[in-house]
């Protein structure tokens, strides 16, 4: 794909498995660096440590990083406490997804989504075709034989790619260990300041936090099993400091991986829906 | 119905969590399809096959008994295929339209199953599922017998190369488990599988619903001795275990020239061995070299083999390029630009004789023009008919004729790259 694409890029969020992502990219093309930029669409609300992981990584790997924030959602200043969840990504995610992409004219654009998160992912190839307007067709999906990827597209068209499609969570953390691979710590339990709000463990990481009446923020021993923006993700209760001890207790965990995250608390066809209008 | 349900970890992993992932890494994967006519119980199976293997988490396990109640098709109690039918239209046609992907794993095999859509109008989604399978399961309907969907899947299943068949007789429950039914199922099918050349297809009789022969011997079927399903999944070879023992090969996906002083060919190991010292031909240009270095990011390796993704360096400088393949000197592949080959068409305007398209073969990417359409084979008799052009997901035989030659192997001897479209 690197070598058939004009333009393409890594979307870089971050998470574990972005993490994973770059890494295999690094051991791909070694001893060069990968030839195709970093792009992290920033949505100004991530957890301050993985501001800090995406600028070491950036710099250990040699690869240029792109940030990039929606011009819109910036002046607007939008945020999830005021405009609510479902505007906040939208605007910018979704929407600084395609922005980006359109600015700097990349025609593809690896992601670390895998087949085993969700339902409506499971049924996406892993070279999937998107629209001049970023649309996903899923009743139109390109055949996929073998490892042959159909790499075609008319201008305006692009492509993303999903190159751990087929890795389970499990075998991102075995790998993540095995490979030793730099993860952000907030993935490891420690004390951190949070309060309980709609059911959500919500840790303040910063000042721009509104507390509500009555809420005061209070150390607690927590980890996340995913990232995204800090005051959507909720943080789960745990003792797992190492590697080994997070890995046991996703073992000995009977809920899934996405459930804590605002964002799939819809109807079951949500990710399909959001995808259809261009999310990633 | 006794609730037992959800999800349920390894007892190993909350004793000696290291333990559990050192036998975890050492697991092998294998990859199935399964395939069948509308109906037939695919999805049922697989929402099973995860049920079972308690594969689904709490949350999961909610919505299915809330989506089960709402648009389930078995009267509010759990309806399994609502676990893998994960588009809007799936779910309320309820019918796979594209392949779903899933995984699960038992005491002794990793598994990503691909579950494929039985109508002829996705015959292409089909073949994307089954292009990585090293299994497929074909799913009957006990009621029905072999109908004319099965013969069309099994066909393909057999073009793609697919080694193993497990003819799945479902819906026993249905026929009061009699063996009778079951046998003359099994005796259509073999004579089919044979016309085929499908070698190796094994027969079970199951429930998908309820369960029977899926993880255990059913008590319903005392009169079949045979293995149960995930038995058969977990002990059957799979391909990379088999294509290890090949002649080496690989197609060069990407020519790495950070500085002038290193010059790497990588790629993907598709067949066989390779260690430094090894004399190695390049196709098509058929000059000879020797491997000097086996390069990863971790420190040179003393050897690779099939699925292993590499940078090789050689000990001359030879011309290499994007789509050349670097193959056993001693039992190089063979080389050609015309071809005869059989076409699944999956485009949506028709194929036609004498028109220019593109090819990709391994890594490489040439022009080629049909020649001629032999015949089309009709996917349901297996019947030659004479044709002009081929239309979405009709299979013809046809002859190429290429604008430069490539290295190939035919189809069924590796499963990368007998591959045209």
């Amino acid at each position: 794909m690197a070598a058939e694409i004009e333009r393409p890029v890594m979307l870089y969020s971050v998470g574990k498995d972005s993490a994973v992502m770059l890494h295999l990219a690094r051991k791909a093309f070694y001893p060069a660096p990968p030839p195709f930029p970093l792009l992290h669409v920033d949505t100004t609300w991530k957890f301050r440590a993985m501001y800090e992981l995406r600028n070491r990584m950036a710099a250990e790997s040699g690869m240029d990083l792109l940030v990039f924030k929606n011009p819109e959602a910036e002046a607007r200043g939008i945020n999830p406490f005021d405009h609510g969840a479902t505007l906040h990504t939208d605007l910018w995610k979704t929407e600084g997804l395609k922005m980006a992409l359109d600015q700097y004219g990349f025609n593809a654009a690896f992601g670390g989504a895998r087949r085993d998160e969700e339902k409506s992912r499971a049924k996406e190839r892993v070279f999937s075709f998107r629209t001049a307007d970023h649309r996903w067709d899923p009743k139109a999906q390109r055949p996929e034989l073998w490892s042959l990827y159909n790499t075609r597209v008319n201008r305006g068209e692009s492509i993303r790619i999903f190159p751990i499609s087929n890795w389970t969570e499990l075998d991102v953390w075995q790998y993540i260990m095995r490979e030793g691979i730099p993860i952000v710590p907030l993935y490891f339990a420690a004390e951190r300041p949070v309060v309980e709000r709609d059911g959500i463990l919500i840790m303040v990481d910063d000042d721009r936090m509104p507390l509500r009446p009555g809420e005061t923020p209070e150390m607690a021993k927590v980890r996340f099993r995913t990232l995204g923006c800090y005051p959507l993700t909720g943080a789960v209760r745990s003792e797992a400091s190492t590697l080994a001890e997070v890995v046991q207790e996703m073992l000995l965990t009977t809920t899934s991986e996405r459930q804590g995250r605002a964002i799939d608390h819809d109807q079951a066809a949500s990710m399909e829906k959001k995808k259809q209008e261009g999310y990633f | 119905m006794a609730r037992d349900t959800g999800y349920r970890p390894a007892e190993l992993a909350a004793e000696d969590i290291d333990a559990f992932l050192a036998d975890h890494e050492s697991k092998g994967l294998l990859r199935f399809i399964t395939c069948g006519s509308v109906d037939d119980g695919k999805s049922t199976l697989i929402g099973r096959l995860l049920y079972d293997s308690r594969m689904v988490f709490d949350d999961q396990m909610a919505a299915l008994e809330a989506d089960s109640k709402k648009v389930g098709t078995q009267g509010g109690a759990l309806d399994f295929a609502l676990l893998v039918d994960g588009l809007a239209a799936e779910r309320e046609q309820g019918i796979t339209i594209d392949v779903a992907y899933r995984f699960f794993s038992t005491a002794k095999r990793k598994f990503i199953v691909a579950d494929t859509p039985g109508h002829e109008q996705y015959t292409r989604n089909m073949v994307t599922g089954a292009s990585t399978a090293d299994l497929a399961i074909v799913l009957i309907d006990a009621r029905k017998g072999v109908l004319t969907q099965t013969r069309r899947h099994s066909y393909l299943v057999s073009l793609l190369g697919i080694r193993h068949v497990v003819l799945a007789v479902n819906k026993m429950d249905l026929v009061d488990w009699s063996r009778d039914v079951f046998d003359k199922i099994v005796v259509d099918y073999r004579a089919f599988a044979a016309e085929l050349g499908i070698e190796d297809v094994l027969c079970i009789p199951i429930s998908g619903l309820m369960g029977d022969n899926i993880t255990a011997a059913s008590t319903n079927t005392p009169w079949y001795d045979g293995t149960s399903l995930i038995d058969h999944l977990e002990t059957v070879e799979v391909d990379d275990e088999r294509l290890a023992r090949r002649p080496f090969r690989m197609p060069v996906q990407w020519v790495n020239r950070p500085d002038l002083n290193f010059r790497g060919f990588a790629g993907q190991i598709a067949s066989g061995v390779v260690k430094p010292g090894d004399p190695v031909r390049i196709l098509p240009s058929g000059r000879t070299s020797r491997v000097a270095r086996i390069v990863t990011l971790d420190g040179d390796l003393d050897d690779a083999q099939a699925g292993q993704s590499v940078t090789l360096t050689l000990t001359d400088e030879v011309d290499i390029s994007r789509g050349d393949v670097i193959a056993a000197a001693d039992q190089p592949c063979e080389v050609a630009d015309q071809f005869e080959t059989t076409i699944v068409w999956m485009g949506e305007d028709e194929l036609l004789a004498g028109r220019s398209y593109w090819l990709k073969i391994g890594a490489r990417t040439v022009s080629a023009q049909i020649t001629e359409i032999k015949h089309r084979v009709d996917v349901n008799s297996l019947q030659e008919s004479a044709a002009k052009t081929v239309g979405l997901n009709e299979i013809a035989v046809c002859n190429l004729s290429l604008t430069q030659p490539v290295a190939f192997e035919p189809t069924g001897s590796t499963g990368v790259w007998g591959a045209s479209y």
